[in-house]
């Protein structure tokens, strides 16, 4: 069973990246999470976020959520944003599509053009 | 909505918009009593009273960008078909108290769902509120404190990788061992 007294091993462990990292610009990670986002699936899409950024160990990535965009029927939607690049918004994602959109836009810088929001319209 | 756990994701962030800096939610789930209930609790910056009484109405929202709001609507309609009902109480500059009552057994009701996932995204995503949040059924019960967690933490963040790792397997665990260790509702 996991407890508190983890969490100091894991804080020892991390510090000394955790002020190096400060000052880099990160990856942002932005699902939307009102009432529509959450009744379309936001939930499991964003868990799926983390346990991938998490996996690959990816420690430049925040990811947070916001409210309603006016595009209920396209939910969930998650926006990524890379460090000087344009905002890419992915449109009715899925738990399945999240590991795709990591490996191949948020580690290797090529937006999966297939689940954008271009694509869909 | 399709689990209790999505509709208390959904009213927190009520509390959220509300720029609480504390949400508390406790979750009972009560077999002898045949009931389900729920709180939200959070100390943001409240409703006038004719607020209060017209924000069950789906076309009353606090936003600007639009005229409908959702949320409540929902939550009422899930727990009325259940038998039950929802209150809520807020004091202007004090906060806001959400309550909702379920009919444990019956057929309408919704699982509770993915509690884990619920409190695992909200934790992560706004470092600078704290949330108290108690699970309990029948006699087993557990409770978790972000404040706590974060004295132990110091400078590191939930986002951590590692930390979000610890964090979901310690919500899945103690949410596992309210059921006898069965990793969701035995009533599904």
């Amino acid at each position: 069973m996991k407890s508190l007294a983890d969490l100091e091993a894991i804080r020892k462990k991390t510090l000394d990246q955790v002020t190096l990292r400060k000052d880099e610009d990160g990856v942002r990670i932005i699902v939307g999470m009102a009432t529509c986002g959450i009744a379309a699936g936001a939930r499991p899409v964003m868990n799926a976020f983390m346990e991938e950024v998490a996996k690959r160990n990816l420690e430049h990535v925040a990811i947070t959520q916001t409210g309603c965009i006016g595009m209920c029927r396209l939910e969930p939607i998650v926006e990524v944003i890379l460090p000087d690049k344009e905002k890419v918004t992915y449109v009715k994602m899925s738990p399945e599509k999240v590991a795709k959109v990591v490996a191949e836009h948020i580690v290797n810088g090529n937006p999966v053009t297939e689940y954008t929001i271009g694509a869909a319209e | 909505m399709k689990e209790l756990s999505l509709h208390i994701l959904d009213i927190m962030q009520n509390s959220i918009a509300a720029n609480a800096s504390l949400v508390q939610l406790t979750v009972v789930e009560d077999p002898e009593a045949d009931t389900l209930s729920f709180t939200i609790e959070d100390n943001g910056k409240g409703m006038p009273p004719e607020m209060v009484t017209q924000v069950m109405n789906p076309f009353v929202t606090g936003r600007t960008t639009r005229r409908v709001g959702l949320g409540i609507p929902l939550l009422k309609a899930a727990a009325e078909q259940t038998g039950g009902n929802i209150n809520l109480s807020s004091t202007l500059g004090e906060g806001t108290v959400i309550s909702a009552l379920f009919g444990y057994s019956h057929i309408d009701r919704q699982p509770l769902g993915d509690m884990a996932g619920t409190m695992l995204g909200l934790i992560t995503s706004y470092e600078d509120i704290d949330f108290v949040y108690r699970h309990r059924v029948g006699k087993e019960e557990y409770t978790l404190s972000t404040k706590e967690m974060r004295e132990i933490l110091g400078d590191v963040s939930f986002s951590q990788p590692e930390v979000m790792l610890w964090l979901s397997e310690f919500l899945k665990e103690n949410e596992a061992a309210l059921y006898g260790g069965n990793d969701t509702e035995s009533n599904h």
